[in-house]
């Protein structure tokens, strides 16, 4: 039982706390946040599973480097436009029965 | 030279261009830039057609760190269709924008964001790049949709992007299984390397999920016809024709390059239902609808689930079979590119120049405007399937595959796909015809048609001329 | 010359229907002497095509469409015979529909669909193999649609939504059949005396499957009961089109392609063994009996007329049926002859409507005196239909007649009789009513008043030549150029090679 597989172990559990928040919470803020968690769990599978199979590895360092590039414009964007619809309604979540 | 990182520079110099300089005539250089990626594509699509497939390792770093790019037959036919879409696309918006000022802004560089993301896409050569294309591509596109601002726009943007991350993590997350696996992420040496063990079946099954999601594959579907259906025409077009292909491109590559060994028939078998249920389910919805963007919208859900028919057709069967699968998928995923386009350029100028938007609104309309009905016509008759089209011959393809493989349901669903589409296109000629109707219009453009009915003149042409790509489409394992 | 000459005859009214599009409105003009020029230009390519074939030469586009599927229009004895005929009638349909027209408003898309759809009648009739066939048979389909729906009345509509249904549908179970035809044999060329007969016995239930759903996709449009249903609601269209079009190019695309079926694709004699040709003809005589009796039974001309077509369309299906030369002259000649006779009923009952506001039986008590040309028209048409010598139509019957004699089916002659009586049950009155009745104080509607002409000139030139053309042919039958010997060319050629 290396860290690295604890990191892998960790990243799992969070893609699972983070799943359950992103389907069942409909607050569109708490989905961000969920979004994120997820992120960062997959982000540990990714290194740690690598340096778990294999020696210490630079690429999948990388990887997450952009990748954590990635999601923070993802959540940049999925804010602006959240406090633009939540200016614009007043809501906070979707109306689900809209077409 | 090589001509593959023009491909990227030309639409992030423009991006950046058309983003830092707003007040250069950014439509007509929008345009000349368009042109020169067209030429770009077609000298390249050349060269693979001469020389065969060709590579490009970026600042000669090679892969694992480093990022290579190929391109080979389906990639340039990709790469064409995509400048081609593009350039009609840019020409209707420099006129249909003059509509809408203030979104004007901003849609020139997220136009340019998402062609270097979708050129991105095709060129890729291993996985993570993929997905860093697939990231960009959704974040412009969620721009494009909310361009507007209106509170619907914005709630289809979120729906929109809430959807696309989840389908990106998904990705990720089999991402990160398949290198701690393998240790590589190139698709070439993965599909040497993959064996059939729990790991990678996962990995291949998170990675389905996600592009799926992003496909807006029915059940997974429901973001879709309010973000294609609520944006403005050249957006809509683009994100029908375009943006939802990547990942099924992703997909039937993940798949036909390493999937066909590792995955059971049943999951094979299991996607092409989901394709059945989602070209009933979407052409049923598309009857309903009242708006006549949003029937456009549901006919793209039907029309992605014949893409899906590829797997059952292509995994598990003959090599013969498999080939003409591959093929009628990818020339249904051209014909309905151009076809969808041109539906949404023709009915985008209708509700401009109607001023409303329901199905009912457009009575009487093949009278006042007649061109835009007629590329209206023309691209259905691709999207119903009927000859001469490249939609047409791209389900006769497809009928041959299922026919030689004695898969008779799926030759059912294709013409269950076709009776249903007829059926919702012609609600729009049958209201279009009403003589009592005297709709008042706003004139319009002449160019909004032309464009229109260039595109669905091309969906027509590949009727006639789809040897053309089909013979670059060769399945990818006899290329890689 | 040889390879572009099919697609030239093609281009000539792809071309104008294209053209006619981008015409405004207004230029009736333009738009009128451009589509005569290029019906003109037709019938002289279509002429100089059917010399050259009776000269043994041949005309063939050919080119790859993808892989295995050639896209071919091919100019051979039996194309010629349906594409002379639409080409003819064409120029004196479009020639009626410019009278006919005169003053109603969207004449540019009527005349840009009119085009198109013979556009795709000569592609129905020169198509080289059932992929090209299902192009063009299909594009019928859809350039007749906003023929149909034209006025857009809610009554229109309506019939545009039937016409959709029964053609799309068949549609279907062609491409079904084509698509199945394709995998098992690996080309749908049309070869004479069909590609069929060195299959494997074990194929022969497959084969007849298909046989059935390509005679049931192509019976749709050749309006074989029960798939008839469209034809009497479309007749809402106006008059050039059920003219033209449902007298004409739609149901006889329809019996044309089961020629091609029968003929080139099957062939005669493999078709005869796989045992499917007896049944056929029995189909076809229902529809025969079928479609007279409901003629009968109708109060409206049109109405009348169209199911006097059902009728006389599965004549020919039925001669196609007959194992033998004969019983295929009977059925090529009659394909001939029934678009030629049925133009000039429903171009009278045109003229009828649109002069006196007639269109019920009823009312046409005494027109004979008012319209004394329209009439006699009318008259020989009906004649023909009835197979009174020496109208087209007694040629038909004879060779039909004959063919079943020759076939052994002794029962088809009591079907021609009974047809035959029928046809006069439903014909004979009218041509009373025209003729001998007295005529009611005033017409139901007078929209044209007599002049130095009945009528409109436009209406009434082509219907008194295809009046005589139906008289023609059936006098002039044992001469060199008639459809007759046109027809006996083919059958030579099909049963002796």
């Amino acid at each position: 039982m290396t860290t690295d597989f604890w990191f892998a172990c960790i990243g799992a559990v969070l893609i699972a706390m983070a799943l359950f928040t992103f389907i069942r919470h409909t607050h569109l803020l708490r989905r961000i946040l969920a979004f994120n968690i997820m992120g960062s769990g997959v982000f540990l599978i990714l290194v740690g599973l690598a340096q778990h199979q294999r020696q210490t590895d630079p690429v999948p360092q990388a990887l997450v480097l952009t990748g954590i590039v990635v999601a923070v414009a993802a959540t940049a964007l999925a804010l602006i436009i959240f406090r633009r619809f939540y200016q614009l309604s007043g809501r906070t979540e979707l109306d689900e029965d809209q077409q | 030279m090589n001509l593959i990182p023009l491909l990227l520079v030309i639409p992030l110099a423009w991006a950046l261009l058309s983003l830092l300089l707003p007040r250069l005539p950014i439509g007509l250089l929008a345009l000349a830039g368009i042109v020169l990626q067209l030429g770009t594509a077609a000298m390249l699509w050349n060269n693979v057609q001469v020389h065969g497939a060709s590579s490009y390792a970026i600042g000669d770093w090679v892969a694992p760190l480093g990022i290579t790019l190929v391109a080979d037959g389906l990639t340039v036919t990709l790469l064409a269709m995509t400048a081609l879409i593009a350039v009609v696309c840019a020409f209707y918006a420099i006129f249909y924008l003059r509509a809408y000022e203030k979104e004007r802004r901003y849609f020139w560089p997220l136009f340019w964001f998402l062609l270097a993301a979708l050129n991105g896409i095709w060129l890729a050569g291993d996985l993570f790049n993929l997905y860093v294309g697939l990231e960009l591509l959704t974040l412009s596109a969620v721009g494009m949709v909310t361009l507007s601002g209106e509170r619907h726009a914005l709630a289809a943007g979120l729906r929109y992007l809430y959807a696309a991350l989840l389908g990106s993590l998904a990705y990720l997350l089999g991402v990160a299984l398949l290198y701690g696996a393998y240790g590589t992420l190139d698709l070439g040496q993965l599909s040497s390397l993959l064996d059939a063990n729990l790991m990678t079946q996962l990995a291949l099954a998170l990675m389905t999920f996600g592009l799926l999601m992003k496909t807006a594959v029915f059940p997974l579907h429901s973001w879709l016809p309010p973000a294609h259906g609520g944006a403005l025409a050249p957006v809509s077009a683009i994100l029908s024709a375009l943006v939802v292909k990547s990942s099924f491109y992703i997909l039937a590559r993940l798949w036909m390059d390493a999937g066909d060994a590792l995955m059971p028939v049943s999951a094979a078998q299991l996607l092409g239902t989901l394709g059945a249920l989602a070209i009933i389910w979407g052409g049923w919805q598309a009857f309903r609808q009242s708006e006549i963007k949003m029937l456009v919208a549901y006919s793209t859900v039907a029309q992605l689930g014949y893409l899906m028919l590829l797997f059952p057709l292509a995994i598990g069967q003959s090599q013969q079979s498999a080939v003409l699968a591959w093929q009628g998928t990818m020339l249904h995923l051209l014909s309905h590119g151009f076809a969808k386009a041109a539906m949404f350029l023709a009915v985008g100028t209708l509700v401009l120049a109607v001023g409303k938007k329901r199905v009912v609104d457009m009575a009487g309309i093949s009278a006042k405007m007649p061109l835009a009905l007629f590329a209206f016509g023309l691209a259905s008759i691709s999207i119903m399937g009927l000859p001469p089209s490249g939609g047409f011959n791209a389900k006769w393809l497809l009928m041959q595959s299922a026919i030689q493989s004695g898969q008779w349901h799926w030759v059912a669903v294709l013409l269950v796909g076709s009776l249903i589409t007829a059926s919702y296109v012609f609600r729009v000629f049958s209201v279009s015809f009403q003589k009592d109707a005297d709709p008042q219009i706003r004139s319009t453009h002449p160019a909004l048609d032309l464009s229109a009915l260039l595109l669905a003149a091309i969906a027509i042409a590949l009727g006639f001329a789809a040897a053309i790509p089909v013979e670059l489409l060769t399945l990818p394992e006899d290329m890689l | 010359m040889n390879f572009w000459l099919p697609l030239l005859v093609l281009a000539t009214s792809l071309v104008a229907a294209l053209f006619i599009f981008t015409l405004p409105e207004e230029r009736h003009a333009l738009r009128g002497s451009f589509n005569l020029l290029a019906a003109v230009v037709k019938i002289a390519l279509v002429g100089w095509m059917i010399i050259a074939v009776a000269n043994q030469q041949t005309f063939e586009t050919r080119f790859t469409l993808m892989g295995d599927i050639d896209f071919v229009l091919r100019a051979d004895a039996l194309s010629l015979l349906f594409a002379g005929l639409s080409s003819l009638l064409w120029l004196f349909t479009t020639i009626y529909a410019m009278g006919y027209l005169e003053g109603t408003p969207q004449r540019s898309r009527f005349f840009g669909f009119f085009s198109l759809c013979v556009a795709s009648t000569m592609g129905v009739s020169m198509a080289g193999n059932l992929f090209t066939f299902l192009i063009f048979f299909e594009m019928l389909t859809l350039s007749t649609y906003p023929l149909v729906v034209h006025k857009g009345s809610a009554e229109a509509l309506r019939a545009g939504r039937t016409y959709l249904f029964y053609t799309i549908g068949g549609g279907v179970a062609l491409l079904v059949g084509i698509a199945s035809l394709h995998a098992l044999v690996g080309h749908t060329e049309f070869v004479e005396t069909g590609v069929l007969r060195d299959v494997s016995p074990d194929l022969y239930p497959a084969l007849t499957a298909i046989f059935v759903l390509l005679i049931a996709g192509l019976g749709v449009k050749a309006a074989i009961v029960p798939l008839h249903g469209w034809l009497p609601a479309a007749m809402v269209a106006p008059a050039p089109v059920s003219a033209l079009l449902h007298a004409v190019a739609v149901v006889k695309a329809g019996a044309f392609g089961v020629v091609r079926v029968i003929y080139n694709v099957f062939g005669v004699e493999f078709s005869y063994q796989l045992g499917v040709l007896v049944p056929l003809a029995a189909v076809a005589s229902f529809t025969i009996i079928w479609g007279s009796i409901q003629a009968l039974r109708q109060s409206d001309i049109k109405k009348r007329l169209a199911f006097s077509t059902v009728s006389q369309v599965s004549y020919i299906i039925l001669g196609l049926s007959l194992f033998g030369p004969i019983g295929t002259m009977g059925g090529l000649v009659h394909l001939l002859h029934q678009g030629i006779m049925k133009v000039t009923l429903f171009f009278c009952a045109g003229i009828f409507a649109e002069t006196l506001g007639i269109t019920r039986i009823r009312d046409l008590n005494g027109v004979g005196k008012r319209m004394p040309l329209t009439s006699a028209a009318f008259t020989i048409g009906a004649f023909g239909m009835i197979g009174i010598p020496p109208v087209a139509g007694f040629i038909s019957k004879w060779y039909l007649g004959w063919g079943a004699m020759e076939a052994g089916l002794h029962w088809v002659l009591g079907v021609l009789l009974v047809s035959s009586l029928l046809n006069a049950a439903y014909f004979l009155p009218v041509i009373y009513r025209l003729w001998f009745a007295r005529p009611a104080p005033e017409w139901p509607d007078e929209q044209i008043p007599a002049g130095r002409f009945e009528t409109n000139p436009w209406l009434l030139l082509p219907t008194v030549i295809t009046a005589a053309f139906s008289l023609g042919a059936g006098v002039f039958a044992a001469a060199a150029w008639s459809p007759l010997s046109w027809a006996e060319l083919i059958a030579v050629r099909e049963y002796l090679s």
